[in-house]
């Protein structure tokens, strides 16, 4: 698409905005519709939208796919280790009360904020990694290769 | 502003026990692909492993005189938030689970080392770890939907597992694909009947739903979602007529992932299935009672003949053992659709008789594609010589398959005939016996083909290391052993039947 000039100077000026409403929808999640999930499919579509309009191995050499595997734990162990934190204070697993016992509210929604942060992480990541595998195919196995 | 202060009792470790036997493995999955390095996969899965074990070791201790443990995650009480509850019935399936994972993973580590190309070890212990929480989880959870959720954590990545076997075999991609769609459907109905249940009771927790269902009594939305469930939870059993996804996705597995699967996926599901037509639905339904003696009854016993009789006719040793496994779960079912403690208690101590029986056979087919490179009885001939330790591990889990006095496949079929008998049932005792002859068929053509067959003159074949032969001979002494000894299993399904049945007081043993 290199000679799109009009769709690479819009794309150049979107992913930016895109990225920010992506973290707009992560971190207001617990006040209006939004959170991990949505966060997470809208931050990946800025990669998603800069590896169509200019290529693949662009999009990949800011986010490498070695590096995407990795989000993807991070993600996962960011959400599991908020749990296990709770554990380790006395409370149940996954027990925000335990971030601050001593305001158990303001516990909640610091729990809150930390598990949806992993799963926007692993979202993310997932979404890129499946975008790369289905942009990166190798070509159709042969009959013979049965 | 004056807040109110809660006081909190801080849990102990042994509080914590629930939770910690799924966020062991489950935290382990993700921890290999951070640390990335195939050094680490093996090292970390087997340790989760082995820590699951042991907490389900002492989960049972704790619940085998009849008592429950409740696990609330997040602080939630149940019925609103998601329940964790041990009993007998539960803990027995979280110790098979974990046992067998833990036997097999010293298997794994040569067997795939030779199925599974070096790149994909690390992605291949985290999905093996996944799908091992997630088997734990169904197991573990109190929770319908959480149930449904670990189901699809643990079938997602089976059909990762399964497409491994690419490499050895191409037919791995189509038997995984297979499974793949056969599994979702199954799980949408299952899903769909859990929807209905929650339409009709208004909660998601399981004892929650038994005690509205008893309550509110009959109703087509009930119904409707009892066939949903069975349906779905059925073709995840591989209950008969919907078992066609099992054959080819055991035949080609890798070899440690079809031990693993044979001996705990199937299992896992007959105990969701166990929990719902007992725990949830009460045999006092009519409906349900029905549907046990004129649709589960008929086809377990298709399934033991049909499959049997397929299983003779093989040509691979690999895929006569799925077929076998089919059949094998019909004896469950039939235990099953008796309705009674005795027959409950024959699935369940089928449900760990089977697993151990199976798991041996299977940890011993893939040492002859480990050092034979195949498991079609041409490439077998004469290795009873060759491979004395590996056949003759074959031949006594064979024997525990044919339900041999001695041997924990006996102690199963024993007391699923007593439950026959039981009900006044002889022609289904009859046919037990009858489709167990059919085992020693299928069983006898493997002997043959090692012992009576002469080897290649060519033959380099040789017996496998011993990080393979310890583990088939682990599952193949505790064959014997829960053969012998049947105190600790028959007291655990004894005691986890009870527990199943004690919804339906006043239905028992008739």
């Amino acid at each position: 698409m290199r000679h799109h000039l009009i769709l690479r100077v819009v794309t150049k000026l979107l992913i930016g905005v895109i990225m920010l409403f992506a973290l707009y929808v992560q971190f207001h999640g617990d006040y209006s519709p939004g959170g991990g999930f949505q966060a997470g499919v809208i931050m990946s579509v800025a990669f998603i939208i800069y590896s169509v309009v200019f290529s693949l191995a662009d999009a990949q050499k800011v986010l490498p796919p070695w590096f995407v595997h990795k989000l993807m734990a991070v993600g996962l162990l960011l959400y599991a280790l908020t749990g296990v934190y709770s554990m380790f204070a006395g409370y149940n697993y996954l027990d925000y009360d335990a971030i601050n016992p001593e305001h158990p509210v303001s516990g909640q929604h610091n729990g809150i904020i930390l598990i949806e942060l992993g799963v926007g992480i692993t979202v993310t990541a997932v979404m890129v990694t499946i975008f790369y595998a289905f942009a990166s195919r190798t070509p159709p196995m042969d009959d013979e290769a049965w | 502003m004056a807040t109110e202060t809660v006081v909190h009792t801080a849990l102990t470790l042994t509080d914590q026990l629930p939770a910690l036997q799924i966020v062991v493995p489950f935290v382990a999955a993700p921890l290999i692909v951070l640390l990335g390095g195939r050094r680490w996969a093996w090292p970390i899965a087997f340790a989760a492993s082995l820590a699951s074990l042991v907490i389900a070791a002492l989960l049972l201790a704790s619940v085998l005189d009849g008592s429950i443990i409740s696990y609330h995650m997040g602080g939630w009480a149940p019925p609103v938030g998601i329940e964790y509850r041990v009993d007998a019935a539960n803990a027995f399936v979280l110790l098979l689970v974990s046992a067998i994972s833990t036997v097999v993973l010293p298997y794994a580590r040569t067997s795939i080392a030779r199925e599974v190309s070096e790149r994909h070890h690390a992605l291949f212990y985290t999905a093996y770890l996944l799908c091992f929480s997630g088997l734990m989880g169904v197991a573990i959870t109190g929770d319908a939907f959480n149930v449904f959720v670990f189901l699809e954590i643990s079938s997602l990545s089976t059909y990762v597992l399964i497409a491994q076997g690419a490499e050895r075999d191409r037919r791995a991609l189509t038997a995984s694909y297979d499974y793949l769609i056969m599994g979702t459907i199954g799980a949408t109905f299952f899903v769909i009947g859990i929807g209905f249940l929650y339409m009709a009771t208004g909660t998601l927790n399981l004892a929650d739903l038994a005690d509205r269902i008893a309550d509110k009594g009959d109703s087509r939305t009930i119904r409707a979602a009892f066939a949903f469930i069975v349906v779905g939870i059925g073709l995840k059993v591989a209950m008969y007529p919907v078992h066609r996804w099992l054959p080819n996705a055991y035949t080609y597995a890798p070899s440690a992932i079809t031990a693993f699967l044979a001996a705990t996926a199937t299992k896992v599901a007959v105990y969701v299935l166990l929990r719902f037509v007992f725990s949830v639905f009460q045999p006092a339904f009519i409906f349900e009672v029905h549907t046990l003696e004129f649709i589960i009854l008929p086809f377990a016993l298709v399934a033991m003949f049909a499959c049997s009789f397929v299983a003779v006719f093989q040509s691979d040793f690999k895929m006569m053992l799925a077929f076998s496994s089919v059949a094998q779960i019909g004896y469950i079912l039939l235990g099953i659709s008796f309705l009674n403690e005795t027959g409950v208690t024959a699935a369940v101590i089928h449900l760990f008789n089977h697993g151990i029986t199976k798991a041996a056979l299977f940890m011993a087919v893939g040492a002859y594609v480990y050092s034979a490179g195949g498991s079609f009885y041409d490439t077998m001939q004469g290795l009873g010589r060759r491979m004395p330790l590996t056949s003759a591990a074959v031949v006594i889990a064979g024997l525990s398959l044919i339900g041999v006095p001695g041997t924990a496949g006996f102690i199963s079929k024993w007391v699923l005939v007593q439950g026959a008998l039981e009900k006044g049932w002889w022609p289904v005792a009859i046919l037990i016996v009858g489709s167990s002859l059919l085992a020693v068929i299928y069983i006898w053509r493997v002997i043959e083909v090692l012992y009576l067959q002469p080897t290649p003159e060519d033959s380099r074949v040789r017996e496998v290391p011993m990080s393979m032969l310890v583990p088939i001979w682990i599952m193949t002494l505790a064959c014997i052993w829960f053969g012998l000894n049947t105190d600790m299993t028959m007291s655990a399904a004894q005691a986890a039947a009870r527990g199943l049945l004690a919804g339906s007081a006043g239905m028992m043993g008739q």
